[in-house]
Parts: structure tokens; C-alpha cells; sequence
């Protein structure tokens, strides 16, 4: 007993750092807050929202739900779906034009590159609305407003996709093994295929992610381009909702359940592939 | 040079601007054309002869730099500019200087709950912008807020969250709130990329953990805080959605509260595509002189650096 006393004891507190916990942790409650509320809300019938503690649970979910999806025969869910249509086209069409933008301007030596390559990426910093509102004249001009076309077709080439495919395929597929695969005697395009692609894949996921997010939080496009409801996304949709909602109250529990509705299948997406995000590459972009 | 050779070297030759075609085809359509054409109709008005009734009756004509003179002066547009301008004096430094500290802590040895409270401060930026603003917005509302229920059983003033002021700490909040969390994992990743033999070296100096973080950790992610710096920037000129959405909760936010609503207010609001290009041209230049102006000077900064 004694030799215990004697000897030095570890402090609790250098056990683990907890100051820097605690404000992590306040940090997190933060983030969290709204997305709790909501969840919470959503479970409440109209009247409960306005009259009960809101973080009380209410009763009212299955109903909301229901009558959510009984809203202008489901067109609720047709909303979603046109969202994971939006944002799953867009977005694997856009990796594939950076994965190939990307691979031509890392490993091939030729006129005109870097200019290409500066000219692609101003579009980064190009508003939005600067494009979109000549975007819609023109599309109109085509008969394509108000069209799934009109919404997929401007965000398929993504400068800032093809600004991290060439980082990627820079950093990812050596000058050596092109050059092996041209000994064989593969074409080039076979090269990029079979020897390239396998190679940039992680890279891509991350493209893909990236640009699956943007689309699905897209709204201004949208917002401009579509008059039909039927082919909105879901966040068209729910501003909409809201925007009624606000002339008759008993709209808010469906934009709640709405909301929360619309961010399960995006968090569902963020928690399970967060693990395989390259985030290093932002950072390893910046370096270079 | 056998046939076989010379067909594979030209195969290699034209290869890159053949994998380049999507990409081009793609920008000339929908970025060098549109923004060629909000040029030129920047350039345009429509005249209306007599009545303005019938076909033939509205001609479109060459304006000059009418649009432009006309979206200079106009109070509305620069009433939007310096709201914006407000807005980011506020999301800017909060943001950053939020990214900068979690991603510091979560730096830190000795830390519990890393995983965690690194991916719930990076899930807001998997929630579209418009949802947030749309559960924020709830959260300001009196009759549903948590906060209002508080401050009423604490028998405290309740203040107007969606007016005035305050208006623009609710707005800023929710771009805070979403552009945290990724700014930290940018600038944690390159935190993980020091090497541990700098920190190490540090400590036998006899260097604190603040220390640490203040001389070796800050000045190193440097390069991090210069690209969320001017991407926060670029964001912060183009919002749009956040107050687009909040304005059916609040009398308080205009339809034409910052320029690129305004843009749009003009566009297909009040039809005038003329005035909208001139002023989606403007709003466009003053981004690129931002943010080109701003990564000079963070260039020259780590050049003068490196001369020391």
C-alpha cells in the first residue's frame, strides 16, 4: 500500500488532453444541432410543432411521413429520385471526362497544354450566375429548358475535376509503365484503359464524390432552368414546399420530415465512403 | 522509320488532343459560349417602336456601355455588394479561424474521440445549402426554436434573429456552420504531412504545445490557409442559396439582397436579360480581380518568406 502512495501518481488530467476534447466535443454539438432538431421535428405533428419543448419527441412521424408522401401524388419521391438521377449521371459522366482530361494534360508533352489547362481551370472562378443565366438563353434557344438534359448537361465538365485528376494521374501512374505499354504495342487509348485507370481509381472515387455532392446541393441551376416540378431535385423541391409553407403553416411538418428525408441518403453515403475520400490530395495539390 | 513506328508516334502525337475533345467540346459550349454571349448582350437593349405592341414592334439594339453605366449606378446592386461585404467580414474570419483551431486540436496527442468529433464537424458539408439554411431557418423562428423557448422560460428579451443586424450573424452562421468542417480536413491533412521529427526536435528545444502550434504547425499549413482563404472568398461573392431560401421565413431579406439576386431578380424576374448580363460581367470581373489580386499577394508573402 505505502509503495503505492510513494510512488508518483499519473494525473488525471494528462491521462488525455482534455481541454482540447471538450472543445472538440462543443465543436461537434454544434455541427450536430440542427440535424438533431430536425430529426426531432420531424417526428411532431403540426400542432405539436408549434406547442410542445422542441427537442420533445412528438408522435406524429408515420403521419408525417405518409402525408409527406401523399403530398401531390408522391411527387415527394420523385423529387429524390431525380436527384440521385442528377447527381449519379453527373457525376460519374464528369469523372469520366476529368479521369481522361486529367490523364492527357499529366502524362502527354504537347503545344498548347498548359494553356489548356489554365483556360479549363478559370472556369472554376467563374459565378455561377454569369454562366447560367446565358446557359438558359441558350438551352432555350435549343428547345432544351425545362429539360433533365438541361440540368446534367452543364455540370458535366467540372474544372476542378479535371484540376485533381491531373494531380492524381501525375502522382499515380508512372512515366515507365506508359512506356512499357507502348514496347507492347497497346494503343494509347488501350494504355489509359487497361493500365492507366485501374491506377488513378482511388483518386477518382474522390472526384466522384465531390462532384456527386455538388450536384446533389445544386440549386441555382435547377432553380433556373426548370419550370415543371416534376423534374426538379429535392432541393428545388423543398424550397418550394417552403416557400408555400410559409402561406400556410401546416406545410412546415412535411419541409421538416422533407429535410430530414433528403439528408439520410447523403449522410447514409458520407458515413459509409468517407473512409476511401483522398482528402490528402487537397492538401498534396497545394504543395506541388 | 517503319510504317508501324511513324502510325504509333503520330498515335501518340494526336492521343492528347484526342482525349482532350469531351473537355473542350464541353467548355466552348457551356463556359466560353455563355459567357461570350452575357457579353455581347451586356452590349444590348431592346428598343420598342410605337406601342411596343406586335411583332417587330421590340428591336434589339446596340446599347454601348448604357448597361454598364446604368449597373455602376445603380444603389441596389451596390447596396448588395456592401452586404456581402459585411456578410464575409464575418464568415471569412470566423470560419477559418474555426477551421484552423479544431483541426489544430484534433492535431493534438492524448486526444479522446478524434474519429468522432472529426466526422460530425465535417458532416454539414454533405447537407445541401439549402437544407441547412431551411433547418436554420426553423431554428430562428420563434414559435418553433429551442433557443426562443429558453430564453422564454428564462424570462430573458428574445431577440429578432431574421432582422437588422442580426440578420446577417443568422446568415453567417449558416455558411460557418456548412464551410467548417471542410476547411478542417484541408488543413488537418496537411497537419498529418509534417513530418514528426520537426515536432520532436521542437520539444527537446524545450518548446510548448502552444509554441508548437503558433511557430512550426501555423507557418507550415500556410499554403492550406492561402487556398480555403480563397475559396471562402469566391463562395462568399456568389451566395445564393442560403438567402434565397430564408427569405420566405423574414420580411427583412429583399429579393435582391445580394448581387447574384439581384442577377437573377433582373433576369427572369423583371425580364431585363441586357441588364442582368452587364451586371453577372461586373460581378464576374471583380471575382477574378479578387481573386487573382489575392493570390499574388499571398505568392509574394511565401516568396518574401523564403528570402529570409
Amino acid at each position: 500500500m505505502t509503495t503505492q502512495l510513494v510512488r508518483p501518481l499519473p494525473t488525471a488530467p494528462r491521462r488525455f488532453a482534455l481541454v482540447p476534447t471538450a472543445a472538440l466535443l462543443l465543436g461537434a454539438l454544434y455541427c450536430l444541432l440542427p440535424v438533431a432538431w430536425v430529426l426531432v421535428a420531424s417526428t411532431k405533428s403540426g400542432s405539436e410543432l408549434f406547442s410542445t419543448f422542441t427537442f420533445l419527441p412528438g408522435t406524429g412521424f408515420a403521419d408525417n411521413v405518409s402525408e409527406l408522401s401523399a403530398y401531390r401524388d408522391g411527387v415527394y419521391w420523385k423529387w429524390m429520385v431525380n436527384s440521385a438521377f442528377y447527381a449519379g449521371a453527373g457525376a460519374l459522366l464528369s469523372t469520366a471526362v476529368s479521369a481522361i482530361s486529367g490523364y492527357a494534360l499529366a502524362v502527354y508533352r504537347f503545344r498548347g497544354k498548359e494553356s489548356i489547362f489554365n483556360i479549363l481551370l478559370a472556369g472554376v472562378l467563374m459565378p455561377p450566375v454569369i454562366l447560367a443565366v446565358p446557359q438558359y438563353l441558350l438551352l432555350a434557344k435549343a428547345d432544351l429548358t425545362d429539360s433533365y438534359l438541361s440540368v446534367l448537361l452543364p455540370v458535366i465538365l467540372s474544372p476542378y475535376g479535371v484540376y485533381l485528376a491531373r494531380i492524381y494521374a501525375a502522382a499515380a501512374v508512372p512515366g515507365d509503365v506508359i512506356e512499357a505499354g507502348r514496347m507492347d504495342g497497346g494503343s494509347e487509348w488501350r494504355i489509359f484503359r487497361t493500365i492507366a485507370l485501374p491506377m488513378m481509381l482511388p483518386g477518382l472515387v474522390t472526384v466522384f464524390l465531390f462532384q456527386f455532392v455538388a450536384i446533389w446541393n445544386n440549386f441555382l441551376l435547377p432553380y433556373i432552368m426548370l419550370g415543371d416540378d416534376e423534374k426538379f431535385p429535392v432541393t428545388l423541391g423543398l424550397y418550394t414546399l417552403l416557400q408555400q409553407g410559409s402561406t400556410t403553416p401546416a406545410l412546415y411538418t412535411l419541409v421538416i420530415t422533407g429535410a430530414l428525408l433528403a439528408i439520410v441518403p447523403l449522410i447514409a453515403l458520407f458515413l459509409v465512403i468517407q473512409r476511401f475520400w483522398s482528402l490528402d490530395l487537397l492538401s498534396g495539390a497545394v504543395k506541388s | 522509320m517503319t510504317r508501324a513506328t511513324r502510325r504509333k508516334a503520330y498515335g501518340v502525337k494526336s492521343a492528347p488532343y484526342v482525349f482532350l475533345v469531351p473537355a473542350t467540346a464541353l467548355f466552348l459550349l457551356f463556359f466560353a459560349l455563355p459567357i461570350g454571349y452575357a457579353l455581347y448582350l451586356s452590349f444590348r437593349r431592346t428598343e420598342v417602336s410605337g406601342l411596343g405592341l406586335g411583332k417587330g414592334a421590340r428591336t434589339e439594339i446596340w446599347a454601348g456601355l448604357a448597361n454598364y453605366t446604368e449597373a455602376l449606378s445603380d444603389s441596389e446592386l451596390l447596396h448588395g455588394a456592401l452586404r456581402i461585404l459585411g456578410y464575409g467580414a464575418i464568415v471569412v474570419p470566423v470560419m477559418l479561424g474555426l477551421a484552423l483551431l479544431f483541426a489544430l486540436l484534433l492535431d493534438t496527442e492524448r486526444l479522446r474521440l478524434r474519429g468522432f468529433t472529426r466526422l460530425a464537424i465535417f458532416l454539414p458539408y454533405a447537407i445541401p445549402g439549402v437544407v441547412a439554411a431551411l433547418m436554420w431557418g426553423f431554428l430562428y423562428l420563434p414559435d418553433v426554436s429551442p433557443f426562443y423557448f429558453l430564453l422564454d422560460k428564462a424570462g430573458l428579451p428574445q431577440p429578432g434573429l431574421l432582422d437588422g443586424g442580426p440578420l446577417y450573424l443568422a446568415l453567417a452562421n449558416i455558411a460557418v456552420w456548412g464551410g467548417t468542417g471542410f476547411n478542417m480536413i484541408v488543413i488537418y491533412t496537411s497537419l498529418r504531412a509534417i513530418p514528426a521529427e520537426i515536432f520532436e526536435a521542437a520539444r527537446l528545444d524545450g518548446c510548448s504545445q502552444w509554441q508548437i502550434a503558433l511557430r512550426i504547425k501555423i507557418p507550415m499549413v500556410a499554403p492550406s490557409l492561402v487556398l480555403t482563404f480563397f475559396f471562402s472568398i469566391i463562395a462568399t461573392l456568389q451566395v445564393f442559396n442560403e438567402p434565397t431560401t430564408l427569405k420566405p421565413l423574414t420580411n427583412s431579406l429583399s429579393s435582391t439582397w445580394s448581387p447574384l439576386m439581384k442577377v437573377y431578380q433582373d433576369a427572369f424576374v423583371n425580364n431585363d436579360i441586357y441588364a442582368a448580363a452587364a451586371q453577372a460581367v461586373i460581378i464576374a470581373v471583380a471575382t477574378l480581380t479578387l481573386s487573382f489580386g489575392f493570390l499574388k499577394a499571398a505568392n509574394s508573402r511565401t516568396k518574401q518568406g523564403d528570402h529570409q
